[in-house]
Protein backbone atom coordinates (compact mmCIF):
# COMPACT_ATOMS: atom_id res chain seq x y z
CA UNK A 1 0.00 0.00 0.00
CA UNK A 2 3.26 1.97 1.03
CA UNK A 3 3.81 2.74 -3.22
CA UNK A 4 0.28 3.93 -3.96
CA UNK A 5 0.59 6.41 -1.35
CA UNK A 6 3.56 7.57 -2.46
CA UNK A 7 2.44 7.73 -6.40
CA UNK A 8 -0.54 9.88 -5.01
CA UNK A 9 2.06 12.14 -3.06
CA UNK A 10 3.82 12.27 -6.79
CA UNK A 11 0.66 13.11 -8.40
CA UNK A 12 -0.01 16.16 -5.28
CA UNK A 13 3.50 17.66 -5.78
CA UNK A 14 2.75 17.69 -9.62
CA UNK A 15 -0.55 19.49 -8.82
CA UNK A 16 0.99 21.93 -6.51
CA UNK A 17 3.12 23.03 -8.73
CA UNK A 18 0.81 23.63 -11.14
CA UNK A 19 -1.54 25.78 -9.20
CA UNK A 20 1.23 27.76 -7.29
CA UNK A 21 4.25 28.12 -10.00
CA UNK A 22 4.01 31.85 -12.01
CA UNK A 23 6.48 30.71 -14.72
CA UNK A 24 4.88 29.03 -17.81
CA UNK A 25 7.71 26.28 -18.29
CA UNK A 26 7.34 25.23 -14.61
CA UNK A 27 3.48 24.66 -15.26
CA UNK A 28 4.44 22.01 -18.24
CA UNK A 29 6.94 20.44 -15.94
CA UNK A 30 4.52 19.84 -13.40
CA UNK A 31 1.94 19.32 -15.88
CA UNK A 32 4.39 16.06 -16.87
CA UNK A 33 5.04 15.00 -13.45
CA UNK A 34 1.37 14.06 -12.76
CA UNK A 35 1.23 12.57 -16.18
CA UNK A 36 4.31 10.24 -14.92
CA UNK A 37 2.61 9.09 -11.17
CA UNK A 38 -0.17 8.18 -13.57
CA UNK A 39 1.67 6.24 -15.87
CA UNK A 40 3.33 4.34 -12.80
CA UNK A 41 -0.26 4.38 -10.75
CA UNK A 42 -1.52 2.00 -13.56
CA UNK A 43 1.77 0.03 -14.16
CA UNK A 44 1.52 -1.11 -10.34
CA UNK A 45 -1.96 -2.05 -10.41
CA UNK A 46 -1.20 -4.55 -13.55
CA UNK A 47 1.51 -6.03 -11.13
CA UNK A 48 1.56 -9.85 -10.45
CA UNK A 49 3.81 -10.83 -7.73
CA UNK A 50 6.26 -13.52 -9.27
CA UNK A 51 4.96 -12.76 -12.86
CA UNK A 52 7.03 -12.29 -15.27
CA UNK A 53 7.18 -9.85 -18.51
CA UNK A 54 3.85 -10.36 -20.77
CA UNK A 55 5.88 -12.53 -23.68
CA UNK A 56 4.39 -16.07 -24.36
CA UNK A 57 7.38 -18.57 -23.99
CA UNK A 58 6.35 -21.89 -25.89
CA UNK A 59 8.91 -23.54 -23.92
CA UNK A 60 7.05 -23.22 -20.39
CA UNK A 61 3.36 -23.12 -20.66
CA UNK A 62 0.95 -21.68 -17.88
CA UNK A 63 3.72 -19.59 -16.74
CA UNK A 64 2.54 -16.72 -14.51
CA UNK A 65 2.64 -13.13 -16.38
CA UNK A 66 1.67 -9.35 -15.48
CA UNK A 67 -1.63 -7.85 -16.78
CA UNK A 68 -0.75 -7.01 -20.29
CA UNK A 69 -3.46 -4.70 -20.45
CA UNK A 70 -2.63 -1.60 -18.09
CA UNK A 71 0.78 -1.99 -20.15
CA UNK A 72 -0.60 -1.63 -23.23
CA UNK A 73 -2.85 1.66 -22.21
CA UNK A 74 0.16 3.16 -20.65
CA UNK A 75 1.81 2.78 -24.28
CA UNK A 76 -0.76 4.66 -25.74
CA UNK A 77 -0.63 7.14 -23.01
CA UNK A 78 3.05 8.06 -22.96
CA UNK A 79 3.28 8.86 -26.76
CA UNK A 80 0.04 10.83 -26.61
CA UNK A 81 1.74 12.56 -23.62
CA UNK A 82 5.08 13.40 -25.83
CA UNK A 83 2.27 15.09 -28.43
CA UNK A 84 0.52 17.44 -25.85
CA UNK A 85 4.57 18.44 -24.33
CA UNK A 86 5.88 19.43 -28.06
CA UNK A 87 2.51 21.25 -28.34
CA UNK A 88 2.46 23.42 -25.37
CA UNK A 89 6.32 23.67 -26.14
CA UNK A 90 5.85 25.20 -29.33
CA UNK A 91 2.41 27.79 -27.75
CA UNK A 92 5.37 28.99 -25.05
CA UNK A 93 7.82 29.94 -27.57
CA UNK A 94 5.24 31.76 -29.57
CA UNK A 95 3.89 33.71 -26.38
CA UNK A 96 7.95 34.53 -25.45
CA UNK A 97 8.67 36.05 -28.88
CA UNK A 98 5.57 38.34 -28.04
CA UNK A 99 5.85 39.30 -24.62
CA UNK A 100 9.37 38.78 -24.23
CA UNK A 101 8.36 36.91 -20.26
CA UNK A 102 7.46 33.54 -19.26
CA UNK A 103 5.45 35.10 -16.56
CA UNK A 104 1.98 34.13 -16.46
CA UNK A 105 1.47 37.81 -14.35
CA UNK A 106 2.40 39.59 -16.70
CA UNK A 107 1.18 38.54 -20.33
CA UNK A 108 -2.06 41.01 -19.60
CA UNK A 109 -3.55 40.21 -23.28
CA UNK A 110 -4.44 36.95 -22.34
CA UNK A 111 -7.09 38.20 -19.54
CA UNK A 112 -10.74 37.75 -20.56
CA UNK B 1 10.12 -5.11 -4.99
CA UNK B 2 7.94 -2.89 -2.97
CA UNK B 3 10.63 -1.59 -1.12
CA UNK B 4 12.81 -1.12 -4.17
CA UNK B 5 10.24 0.73 -5.78
CA UNK B 6 9.08 2.94 -3.13
CA UNK B 7 12.70 3.86 -2.64
CA UNK B 8 12.90 5.05 -6.28
CA UNK B 9 10.10 6.71 -5.66
CA UNK B 10 10.98 9.14 -2.22
CA UNK B 11 14.14 10.14 -4.53
CA UNK B 12 11.17 11.26 -7.45
CA UNK B 13 9.33 13.02 -5.47
CA UNK B 14 12.56 14.82 -4.31
CA UNK B 15 13.56 15.25 -7.32
CA UNK B 16 9.86 16.89 -8.53
CA UNK B 17 9.97 19.23 -5.26
CA UNK B 18 12.90 20.39 -6.29
CA UNK B 19 12.35 20.77 -10.41
CA UNK B 20 9.54 23.07 -9.33
CA UNK B 21 11.32 25.45 -7.00
CA UNK B 22 14.57 25.67 -8.78
CA UNK B 23 15.84 28.77 -9.80
CA UNK B 24 17.26 28.19 -12.59
CA UNK B 25 15.10 26.92 -15.49
CA UNK B 26 18.03 24.85 -17.03
CA UNK B 27 18.40 23.18 -13.79
CA UNK B 28 14.49 22.58 -13.30
CA UNK B 29 14.23 20.74 -16.77
CA UNK B 30 16.88 18.59 -16.65
CA UNK B 31 15.85 17.70 -12.74
CA UNK B 32 12.75 16.29 -14.45
CA UNK B 33 14.76 13.87 -15.95
CA UNK B 34 15.21 12.26 -12.53
CA UNK B 35 11.69 11.73 -12.87
CA UNK B 36 11.32 10.32 -16.44
CA UNK B 37 14.57 7.28 -16.00
CA UNK B 38 13.39 6.62 -12.24
CA UNK B 39 10.09 5.52 -14.04
CA UNK B 40 11.91 3.73 -16.52
CA UNK B 41 13.79 2.21 -13.69
CA UNK B 42 10.30 1.32 -11.66
CA UNK B 43 8.85 -0.01 -15.54
CA UNK B 44 11.63 -2.49 -15.54
CA UNK B 45 11.06 -3.83 -12.20
CA UNK B 46 7.23 -4.25 -12.76
CA UNK B 47 8.27 -6.39 -15.73
CA UNK B 48 7.44 -3.90 -18.46
CA UNK B 49 9.90 -3.75 -21.01
CA UNK B 50 8.20 -2.71 -23.99
CA UNK B 51 6.78 0.55 -21.46
CA UNK B 52 10.87 1.30 -20.35
CA UNK B 53 11.77 1.36 -24.31
CA UNK B 54 8.91 3.43 -25.58
CA UNK B 55 9.57 5.94 -21.91
CA UNK B 56 13.59 6.16 -22.76
CA UNK B 57 12.93 7.44 -25.85
CA UNK B 58 9.94 9.55 -25.44
CA UNK B 59 12.14 10.86 -22.33
CA UNK B 60 14.57 11.65 -24.07
CA UNK B 61 12.99 13.69 -26.85
CA UNK B 62 11.14 15.35 -24.33
CA UNK B 63 14.01 17.06 -22.37
CA UNK B 64 15.60 17.62 -25.77
CA UNK B 65 12.71 19.53 -27.03
CA UNK B 66 12.12 21.73 -23.42
CA UNK B 67 16.40 22.56 -23.42
CA UNK B 68 16.08 24.05 -26.77
CA UNK B 69 13.29 26.24 -25.35
CA UNK B 70 14.84 27.36 -22.74
CA UNK B 71 17.80 28.20 -23.98
CA UNK B 72 15.95 29.87 -26.79
CA UNK B 73 13.83 31.89 -24.09
CA UNK B 74 15.21 33.27 -20.60
CA UNK B 75 16.75 30.66 -17.87
CA UNK B 76 16.38 32.61 -15.10
CA UNK B 77 13.13 33.00 -12.81
CA UNK B 78 12.82 36.47 -11.89
CA UNK B 79 12.92 36.71 -7.96
CA UNK B 80 10.05 38.63 -6.70
CA UNK B 81 9.25 39.24 -2.98
CA UNK B 82 5.64 37.04 -1.90
CA UNK B 83 3.49 39.28 -1.70
CA UNK B 84 0.16 38.48 0.15
CA UNK B 85 -1.55 37.02 -3.29
CA UNK B 86 0.95 34.78 -3.44
CA UNK B 87 0.46 33.60 0.40
CA UNK B 88 -3.78 33.03 -0.48
CA UNK B 89 -2.49 30.97 -2.90
CA UNK B 90 -0.03 28.45 -1.31
CA UNK B 91 -2.58 28.28 1.46
CA UNK B 92 -5.49 27.90 -1.17
CA UNK B 93 -3.09 24.99 -2.57
CA UNK B 94 -2.30 23.24 0.27
CA UNK B 95 -5.55 22.85 1.62
CA UNK B 96 -6.76 21.72 -1.90
CA UNK B 97 -4.28 18.91 -1.94
CA UNK B 98 -4.77 17.84 1.73
CA UNK B 99 -8.55 17.52 0.79
CA UNK B 100 -7.63 15.24 -2.87
CA UNK B 101 -5.43 13.02 -0.55
CA UNK B 102 -7.29 12.46 1.95
CA UNK B 103 -10.38 10.96 -0.55
CA UNK B 104 -6.83 9.19 -2.66
CA UNK B 105 -6.21 7.19 0.80
CA UNK B 106 -9.90 6.43 1.46
CA UNK B 107 -10.07 5.44 -2.60
CA UNK B 108 -7.17 3.08 -1.79
CA UNK B 109 -8.44 1.11 0.27
CA UNK B 110 -10.57 -0.45 -2.37
CA UNK B 111 -7.63 -1.39 -4.37
CA UNK B 112 -6.12 -5.14 -4.15
CA UNK B 113 -2.85 -5.20 -2.39
CA UNK B 114 0.02 -4.23 -4.12
CA UNK B 115 0.96 -7.56 -6.31
CA UNK B 116 -2.32 -9.20 -5.84
CA UNK B 117 -4.10 -7.44 -9.31
CA UNK B 118 -6.35 -9.74 -10.10
CA UNK B 119 -6.17 -11.00 -13.73
CA UNK B 120 -10.00 -11.65 -14.90
CA UNK B 121 -9.63 -9.17 -18.04
CA UNK B 122 -6.07 -10.92 -18.71
CA UNK B 123 -6.94 -14.50 -18.82
CA UNK B 124 -8.55 -14.49 -21.95
CA UNK B 125 -5.17 -12.52 -23.44
CA UNK B 126 -3.27 -14.57 -22.05
CA UNK B 127 -4.61 -17.79 -22.92
CA UNK B 128 -5.92 -16.76 -26.67
CA UNK B 129 -3.14 -14.23 -27.82
CA UNK B 130 -0.59 -16.40 -29.12
CA UNK B 131 -3.11 -18.46 -31.18
CA UNK B 132 -5.51 -15.78 -32.15
CA UNK B 133 -2.97 -12.85 -33.07
CA UNK B 134 0.12 -14.81 -33.68
CA UNK B 135 2.44 -12.48 -31.79
CA UNK B 136 4.88 -13.27 -28.88
CA UNK B 137 4.37 -10.16 -26.88
CA UNK B 138 0.86 -10.16 -25.23
CA UNK B 139 1.51 -6.00 -25.42
CA UNK B 140 1.77 -5.91 -28.83
CA UNK B 141 -0.91 -8.40 -29.51
CA UNK B 142 -3.54 -6.60 -27.68
CA UNK B 143 -2.07 -2.94 -28.98
CA UNK B 144 -2.45 -3.71 -32.52
CA UNK B 145 -5.02 -6.60 -32.47
CA UNK B 146 -7.54 -6.49 -30.01
CA UNK B 147 -7.26 -2.67 -29.31
CA UNK B 148 -6.41 -1.84 -32.88
CA UNK B 149 -8.63 1.07 -33.24
CA UNK B 150 -7.46 2.70 -30.04
CA UNK B 151 -3.91 3.03 -31.82
CA UNK B 152 -5.50 4.22 -34.63
CA UNK B 153 -7.11 7.38 -32.37
CA UNK B 154 -3.36 7.67 -31.25
CA UNK B 155 -1.89 7.70 -34.50
CA UNK B 156 -4.65 10.67 -35.25
CA UNK B 157 -4.03 12.52 -32.10
CA UNK B 158 -0.21 12.39 -33.26
CA UNK B 159 -1.15 13.58 -36.31
CA UNK B 160 -3.10 16.54 -35.45
CA UNK B 161 -0.69 17.62 -32.63
CA UNK B 162 2.48 17.30 -35.33
CA UNK B 163 -0.23 20.03 -37.56
CA UNK B 164 -1.07 21.65 -34.35
CA UNK B 165 3.19 22.69 -33.83
CA UNK B 166 3.47 23.02 -37.32
CA UNK B 167 0.54 25.74 -37.62
CA UNK B 168 1.88 27.43 -34.08
CA UNK B 169 5.67 28.05 -35.48
CA UNK B 170 4.90 28.89 -38.62
CA UNK B 171 2.29 31.21 -37.74
CA UNK B 172 3.17 35.20 -38.13
CA UNK B 173 1.90 37.03 -35.41
CA UNK B 174 0.37 40.64 -35.02
CA UNK B 175 2.39 43.03 -34.08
Amino acid sequence: MTVYLLCFILFLVGLYGIITRRNLVKIVISLSIMEFSVFLFLALIGYVEGGSAPIIDPATPGGIYVDPLPQAMVLTAIVIGLATTAMLMSVIIRIYRKYKTLDVREIKNLRG
Amino acid sequence: MEAAISVILVFMIIGAIFAIHAKDLLSAVITCGIIGYGLVICFLLLRAPDLAIVQIVVETITLVIMVAVVLDSTRREPFSKPDLREYVNISTAVVIIAVIFFFLKMASGSLDEFGKGSLRMAEHYIEGASSKTGSANLVTGVIFDFRGYDTLGEATVLVTAVLGVITILRLKGKK
